[in-house]
């Protein structure tokens, strides 16, 4: 017993010195603050560094993996596209260094000459047809790719990439070929298998494996927990790059844990920015907020075919002039969110100027009176409650407005696991969904949502309202093999136009996109884009 | 006592069989797991291919029975998010979960053992009825809420401790990721520690209080005094001694309540522990990952819930006698 007695005495102790110990550290940290710039000047060797901060890490290193913004961020970092997108929504040269049509299915690109893979092989044509094919193989991209026939090699800095019909976005999809490094991924791996295999759920050669030609090249990770990414010295646009040496990526989940790590300059990058902690990043001196209009529509769908009334356009027409959708912005998204009357954000071909948000609860009220349904009826309602900016609220809020005009709601959210198979099944009579465009065009939001659902083309796949009017398909449809940018534009607002009169759909707001950064960051702004793909080998650091 | 470890493994066993049902039958509610690991726009043909290949259209008892055969040869499956067998996942992150409750244990035997004791010997002296009052407040408060506040004290306002994560990690024996050899690691350690402990801390203050302010006026205790003996041993060896029974017990029965406050922890600090990895896997429908969790933890407790039997019957004679009745 005595002996108990000495250990518990020597274990407080022991606990009582790391505590000492700790106040030291603390007084050191005080004066760790003057001296700083000297130290700063010694440590020259250590390489500069990003410590960044997001939701959820990359899946794998294979980019064809999965179709996800994650993997996207991804691919722009260890990897390069053909063309990239410029914060200014303008196609810009990446590996491609010119292109021109050739035919109306065919279109030349010019390659960069003297890349390197991150494995020292050359960058040739050659890779550019290896990587289409491989996309058209992968069960995410494959969708993506259909429009195309495959590509050719010309010579070996020249590829022509063929499309099986005329096909107005050819550039915009060449924004996600990265091409990946054909001679290092042929061959079998010490399984047996191929290299070049595709896997999801298993072990692959390419999911831990990777030869790109990005800016950074993945020295180490550790699936959820830290990545290292070094960066590659044979980049081809090494004089053109920022001065960031290696990024460390962090996943942090929790919100508030990820905005604790940065104001604590534990991190000094995070994405995405809870919308509650907007005020408090940027009243807090040392760090920086960055926010741009983002091109993701939240919208709620009402579902024509279970409900006769939503197959009314008057009762349609009201629930749109009932959603205050100015006041979700307000009050829930604290301003943090643009109002929308239409799918197609600013800057899109499609979007057009006076299709402007209809909040106007007296009008809501006498369409309900018009369509003969002034004492209102009762509907089921579904919402994800992880999946968007605050989607729960939203669909509380929403809830709450359409009461207003006596439309009972019975409201369920779920977390997005369970939540898609939901909306798929049409088990409620509205459903919310948010939706951004692949291919950063008008177009995809009707192909999706608004064209009649068709189990054969695919079409309308997302369209739980079931709208379905000829005329916006013939649109859309001709859209497609439109080469004409000029014409094309008219016939995507003219479908704009049409599903805002029908009242096809209630739209909300576009989500906003932010970042945070600590103030060692230089150019933060100058990185980003619409597309949530920081650009990090451009950034410029402390 | 050999008849008594054999009626308890039997029981063991049971119990694994009946977690792994229930974590089938939890399995459909959480989602589909490949919603998780496919974009949105990918065809439902292409999602219901490989919906087929992973042998998810079976019906359930089959899935079930297919994971039992496995699993009795080791294999608790593959975590479709991390492509890895869900038992390396878990396996890699145990040493995270152990080192948190490890040193979370320490703190409470530290402090809930003098503090108990002192509350129980002095119930009405200032100091004790401050820690009982604070006590109180440590249990109200929800773990996440501490874990929140003391992030934003020594990391954000205070600048003083890690906000999240472990830190330098070294590999010891080959597999094992410890944070207690490194520094930085220990710091990482501290606050998620305290957090933990926040919840048995005051349970296991306010118990030992209650044992010993009974304890210590029984007819031994008086009697030894008045032998002479110094009143420390009188305290810890007649007084204390005799309390550990309720203890022990108590402290068998709460790891269940330490690995559900250890889950919100590590989400909290996205501390890299099991608990963690199963909210994800839970948020992921990563259904196969989720199962053999709640198999592997089903295991840990059966065999902790048997061990501290075992102990007791060697503290308690008397639990043996009634063993064998």
């Amino acid at each position: 017993m005595r002996k108990l007695w000495i250990v518990w005495a020597a274990m407080l102790a022991l606990l009582l010195l790391a505590g000492c110990g700790e106040e030291q550290k603390k007084e050191e940290a005080a004066e760790a603050t003057v001296e700083e710039v000297e130290v700063v000047e010694e440590a020259a060797d250590e390489p500069v560094t990003l410590r960044l901060a997001m939701d959820a890490d990359p899946v794998s290193l294979d980019p064809h993996v999965q179709l996800s913004g994650g993997m996207l961020q991804y691919s722009h970092i260890v990897y390069d596209p053909l063309v990239r997108w410029s914060q200014d929504m303008e196609i810009t040269p990446r590996l491609a260094e010119s292109w021109e049509r050739v035919d109306e299915l065919t279109m030349r690109f010019h390659l960069r000459e003297g890349v390197k893979f991150h494995s020292g092989n050359e960058f040739t044509a050659e890779d550019v047809v290896w990587t289409i094919e491989r996309l058209k193989r992968s069960p995410d991209f494959k969708g993506l790719f259909e429009p195309f026939a495959g590509a050719e090699v010309v010579d070996a800095h020249t590829v022509d990439i063929k499309t099986k019909k005329p096909y107005g976005l050819l550039l915009n999809m060449a924004t996600y070929i990265f091409p990946m490094d054909s001679e290092f991924y042929t061959g079998t791996d010490e399984k047996g298998e191929p290299k070049d295999a595709i896997s999801k759920t298993g072990w692959s050669f390419a999911n831990v494996n990777e030869s790109g030609t990005g800016p950074f090249y993945v020295e180490s990770f550790v699936p959820g927990q830290k990545w290292v990414l070094k960066r590659f010295n044979d980049y081809w646009g090494a004089d053109r790059i920022g001065n960031l040496e290696q990024i460390v990526l962090t996943p942090i989940k929790n919100n508030a844990t990820r905005v604790a790590a940065l104001l604590s300059g534990d991190v000094d990058f995070i994405m995405p920015v809870p919308p509650q902690d907007y005020q408090r990043i940027e009243d807090t001196s040392g760090v920086q907020l960055i926010s741009m209009p983002g091109a993701r529509i939240i919208t709620l769908q009402l579902n024509q075919e279970r409900r006769e009334e939503f197959a009314n356009p008057k009762v349609r027409q009201a629930i749109v002039h009932a959603i205050n959708n100015p006041g979700i912005v307000q009050k829930i998204m604290n301003g943090k969110a643009t109002v929308a009357g239409q799918n197609s954000p600013e800057g899109y071909d499609g979007h057009v100027p006076e299709l402007t948000p209809r909040y106007d609860l007296d009008k809501a009220k006498a369409l309900m009176e018009e369509a003969g349904y002034a004492d209102g009826f009762t509907v089921s309602m579904i919402a994800p409650n992880n999946r968007y900016v605050n989607d729960y609220k939203i669909a509380e809020a929403a809830a709450s407005m359409l009461a207003k005009i006596n439309i009972d709601v019975e409201l369920k959210t779920m977390p997005k696991a369970q939540y898609w198979n939901e909306f798929d099944e049409q088990v409620a009579d509205i459903q919310m969904i948010g939706w951004h465009s692949d291919t950063e065009d008008s177009a995809n939001f009707f192909e999706f949502l608004y064209m009649c659902p068709n189990k054969e083309t695919g079409y309308g796949q997302y369209n739980s309202g079931n709208y379905c009017n000829p005329k916006v398909d013939e649109l859309i449809l001709a859209s497609q093999t439109e080469t004409d940018l000029e014409k094309r534009a008219g016939m995507l607002k003219d479908a704009e136009r049409i599903v805002y009169n029908d009242a096809a759909f209630v739209p909300l707001h576009w989500q906003m996109l932010s970042w945070a950064g600590s103030d060692r960051l230089q150019n933060p702004g100058e990185i980003v884009n619409v597309m949530n793909f920081p650009y990090f080998a451009d950034l410029v650091i402390e | 006592m050999f008849a008594f470890l054999i009626k308890r493994i039997a029981q063991a066993v049971l119990v694994m069989v009946i977690i792994s049902v229930l974590g089938f039958a939890v399995k459909q509610a959480v989602g589909d797991p490949l919603r998780g690991i496919t974009g949105i726009q990918v065809k439902e043909a292409e999602r219901e291919a490989l919906r087929e290949e992973l042998g998810l259209n079976d019906p359930l008892p089959v899935q079930w029975w297919r994971f039992m055969t496995q699993a009795a040869q080791g294999n608790l499956g593959q975590s479709f998010y991390y492509k890895k067998p869900a038992m390396e996942v878990i396996l890699s992150r145990a040493p995270a979960t152990l080192e948190l409750v490890f040193c979370s244990s320490i703190i409470v035997i530290l402090f809930s053992i003098p503090i108990g004791i002192y509350a129980g010997v002095k119930p009405n002296a200032k100091l004790a009825r401050f820690f009982m009052g604070a006590s109180i407040v440590g249990v109200s408060i929800p773990v996440f809420l501490t874990a929140i506040l003391l992030i934003y004290l020594f990391s954000v306002e205070l600048g003083w401790l890690p906000s999240y994560g472990r830190g330098e990690t070294q590999q010891l024996f080959g597999f094992w990721q410890s944070g207690l050899t490194t520094r930085d690691g220990l710091l990482h350690l501290i606050l998620p520690s305290v957090a933990l402990s926040s919840i048995m801390l005051p349970l296991f203050i306010r118990l030992i209080r209650a044992e010993m302010k009974e304890v210590m006026e029984t007819e031994f205790i008086k009697f030894a005094r008045a032998k002479g003996l110094k009143a420390w041993r009188v305290l810890i060896v007649h007084g204390f001694k005799n309390t550990l029974m309720p203890v022990i017990t108590v402290g068998g029965v709460q790891l269940g309540i330490m690995i559900a406050f250890t889950i919100l922890t590590e989400t909290v600090f996205q501390w890299q522990g099991m608990g963690f990895v199963f909210i994800e896997s839970v948020e992921r429908a990563d259904s196969s990952l989720m199962v053999a969790y709640m198999v592997f933890v089903g295991f840990i407790f059966v065999v902790v819930n048997t061990l501290v039997d075992v102990i007791y019957g060697l503290i308690n004679p008397m639990v043996r006698i009634t063993g064998r009745k």
